[in-house]
């Protein structure tokens, strides 16, 4: 190993294993921290790029450039590291999982839990948008209830367990586990409305008349899965990179360009239209949660509140234009309004609520 | 013979294809491919997970990119 690492490692480590003689609580204590700070919050690389924006670049970090480029590197680094091993553990588990599966589980279960079960099956399904309709097909073909396919696509692109420990990682577990929550319920509550609407008649009827496939897929050995989650890794990263270099560009720019007053002005806690303009303005947006969490992590850092930073990312994330056009073609206008209708008011809802209570998580 | 793959057009459905080209070939094969990519369409063969791979009308896979070999045995079996 290179001594410089080494060395620098050293440095990391000891004094926070000095530090830590109080007790074996303390001890532990100290370890998690350890662990968290420097395996998901990448302490370590924080200071390596540090020390190359200075000594490397001969930039000044307490500059405007200097800051900007170390806040562009260390997140960029830090979200491919993530998303690479994020994505390989995350596959690996959804191998488990396939719609045929997750179909003939949901469809032995009945009311809330069905929806709850539906609402967490969708934590562990594709990323892709373009998978989700496939999906909607076969669930509601195979007479599944609206209200439990809904719980399932609203959940599918708000709450995967990647953006629970990229949370972790950027802000902090209680807000990780805090978001998830508020994820799940939003779905659960969706679609217990949903299905209490009675909106079968809005679902274009080619979606009603299919045959139920159920081709059992193969028993996967764990070769088949270490392929399936490395392809998955390449197919993901393939199509998410830029989006990350955009989310980070934009976010370093929000960082140490914009002035405070302007974001505060604009999106501060004062203001009541905060919450629902950060929606506004994410809805249209196409993005995934790794292009987005660093321009929240930015705003956040730029006095705007916590629950107005979460409710854009949600609005990124669950509504975009292209996954709403590609509703549009499996169901009719007012079952998409009530859709829109209800997961906006949602986040707009769980805005203000993180907004209120941001004492509590930060 | 009519083999379908379908799928929205991704790059998987595309290795799929050439994976079946390649097994048709080496079994000295003719077949019609055809490629659907139409949501509907996917959906009235009842697949939920793409690519997927029929022949004359059978789903035989789905949400897989099989390799060339594995094809060979579905084309032959």
């Amino acid at each position: 190993m290179n001594p410089v690492l080494l060395r620098t490692m050293a440095k990391l480590i000891l004094p926070q294993l000095a530090s830590s003689k109080k007790g074996n609580q303390d001890l532990q204590m100290e370890v998690f921290k350890w662990l968290n700070d420097q395996v998901l919050r990448m302490d370590w690389l924080a200071w390596l790029v540090g020390r190359l924006v200075e000594d490397g670049f001969g930039m000044d970090m307490a500059g405007r450039t200097g800051a900007s480029v170390h806040f562009f590197i260390y997140d960029v680094i830090k979200i491919f590291i993530l998303l690479a091993v994020l994505i390989f553990s995350i596959s690996w588990v959804q191998s488990h999982f396939p719609p045929e599966r997750t179909r003939r589980i949901l469809g032995g279960m009945q009311g809330v839990s069905a929806k709850l079960a539906g609402a967490l099956l969708g934590t562990i399904t594709p990323f892709c948008s373009c998978s989700s309709i496939p999906i909607f097909i076969g669930f509601t073909s195979s007479g599944l209830p609206l209200g439990v396919t809904f719980a399932f696509l609203i959940s599918s692109p708000l709450v995967d367990l990647a953006s629970v420990i990229l949370l972790a990682s950027i802000f902090n577990w209680t807000i990780a586990i805090a978001y998830v929550l508020v994820g799940l319920v939003l779905a659960v509550i969706g679609g217990m409305l949903i299905g209490r609407a009675k909106m079968e008649a809005y679902v274009e009827s080619f979606v009603m008349h299919n045959p139920v496939l159920d081709t059992p897929q193969e028993e996967l050995s764990s070769r088949d899965r270490l392929q399936f989650s490395c392809a998955q890794v390449s197919d993901i990263f393939g199509r998410v990179w830029v989006y990350v270099l955009i989310g980070v560009g934009i976010g370093a720019a929000i960082h140490n360009w914009i002035p405070a007053e302007w974001t505060e002005s604009l999106l501060g806690q004062n203001n009541w239209w905060s919450v629902p303009l950060a929606t506004l303005i994410g809805v249209p947006m196409y993005a995934d949660i790794f292009g987005t969490l660093p321009i929240a992590e930015a705003l956040v850092d730029k006095g705007v509140g916590l629950g107005t930073a979460l409710a854009f990312m949600m609005a990124v994330t669950a509504l975009s234009l292209p996954s709403l056009i590609m509703l549009k073609k499996v169901v009719k206008a007012p079952l998409l309004a009530l859709f829109f209708g209800i997961v906006t008011f949602g986040i707009v809802l769980i805005g203000y609520l993180f907004n209120a209570y941001a004492d509590l998580f930060i | 013979m009519i083999i379908k793959i379908l799928g929205p057009g991704c790059k998987k459905c595309s290795t799929l294809t050439e994976n079946t080209e390649k097994a048709l070939a080496s079994l000295g094969l003719t077949a019609e491919l055809i490629k659907v990519t139409d949501f509907a369409q996917i959906a009235a063969h009842g697949v939920m997970s793409t690519p997927a791979l029929a022949i004359d009308d059978k789903v035989v896979s789905v949400g897989k990119v099989l390799t060339t070999a594995e094809v060979e045995k579905m084309l032959q079996s």
